[in-house]
């Protein structure tokens, strides 16, 4: 059964957290301000179209993601950016990972979806696996070389 | 450091959603009143809730429900209403001006509440008399309901219905609430 959409506070008491870390790594602190609010007002446009309350951090990420994208977009390229937010090497969209990563086994396949698709820390990603960073910095590793060998 | 949200941040975010009229409710909880917090909930059609229950978790839901999924937290809205219920604790406010919400309620009950809204401060009613007001004598029972369901207590003012045989009865916000109200109207001593 699908979960029930969340009252709107809860659902941004829950993400706002991380969706400022995540925005602070990618554009530095001055900027991430703003568009954490582009990302929460973005997120507030789009609710009431929601159906259903289900994978609400993934698409929070996913809004997030876009709105780096778009500062990225209409600012010059590299230099000046913290850190690397440019169109050449900028992590696929987790979205994208989905699909890429289905044969993968399910510990491996969210280590690697957290830390390419979300950009996670292999701390924060143990922990949202219930095992270690150590634990966790492995199953990426393994699921990326096993993605090697599938697609070579 | 971009590890927590500041308050300033926070409350940046949460003022513009309410300023670009993204909310279905904006809601605050107002503290230390005469009788205790009170969650206040206001839609683009004025005050939709007034809960005497502190703790908001099951509120914010039940106002999801009812009024749309964009619930927020944000004082700037809810703020007339916060100003005309000081002034009530005051003595200096006898009328309400913010609107009552009710458009989601049954439309029994919103004529049971018209009615209530006519019962002026510092009187009672009894539940007997709005039911004939309402057209049906008999349906004190269902006044009583419809009272205890009363989602903007104090605005419409239900602590204001009686027993007939002037008992206070009961009040969604437990008795001693009634009381204090009814003595700060002084129309009990």
């Amino acid at each position: 059964m699908a979960t029930a959409i969340p009252p709107f506070e809860a659902f941004y008491e829950e993400h706002s957290t991380e969706v400022l870390r995540f925005l602070g790594r990618r554009l530095g602190r001055d900027r991430a301000e703003d568009a954490f609010q582009d990302t929460f007002l973005r997120a507030l446009r789009a609710y009431p179209r929601l159906e259903h309350g289900d994978h609400l951090r993934a698409w929070v990420l996913t809004i997030a993601s876009r709105i780096v994208l778009d500062d990225a977009r209409s600012r010059k390229p590299a230099g000046e950016l913290p850190e690397v937010p440019t169109e050449e090497n900028w992590h696929p969209a987790f979205e994208e990972l989905a699909p890429l990563t289905e044969g993968l086994p399910p510990k491996e396949r969210a280590a690697v979806v957290l830390r390419y698709g979300y950009d996670l820390g292999y701390d924060e990603i143990g922990a949202a696996l219930g095992s270690t960073e150590a634990a966790a910095r492995q199953a990426a590793s393994a699921g990326v070389r096993r993605l090697r060998k599938e697609t070579t | 450091m971009t590890d927590t949200v500041s308050r300033e941040l926070d409350a940046r975010f949460r003022a513009a959603a309410a300023a670009e009229g993204l909310l279905d409710v904006a809601y605050d909880v107002l503290t230390g009143t005469p009788i205790g917090d009170l969650l206040v909930g206001v839609t683009d059609h004025g005050v939709c809730r007034i809960s005497f229950d502190p703790d908001p978790e099951r509120e914010l839901e039940t106002l999801a429900r009812l009024h749309g999924s964009r619930v927020l937290r944000v004082s700037a809205p809810v703020e007339r209403v916060r100003r005309e219920l000081d002034e009530y604790f005051a003595g200096t406010r006898h009328h309400f001006d913010v609107e009552p919400d009710v458009r989601f309620l049954p439309e029994y009950n919103q004529r049971v509440l018209a009615q209530l809204a006519r019962v002026e401060y510092g009187t009672t009613t009894t539940y007997g008399s709005l039911a004939e007001l309402t057209g049906n004598r008999g349906a004190a029972r269902a006044v009583g309901t419809v009272m205890n369901r009363n989602p903007v207590p104090i605005v419409l003012a239900c602590h204001r219905v009686i027993g007939a045989n002037g008992s206070l009865v009961g009040y969604a916000g437990g008795l001693e609430r009634k009381v204090q109200l009814l003595q700060l109207e002084g129309a009990l001593l």
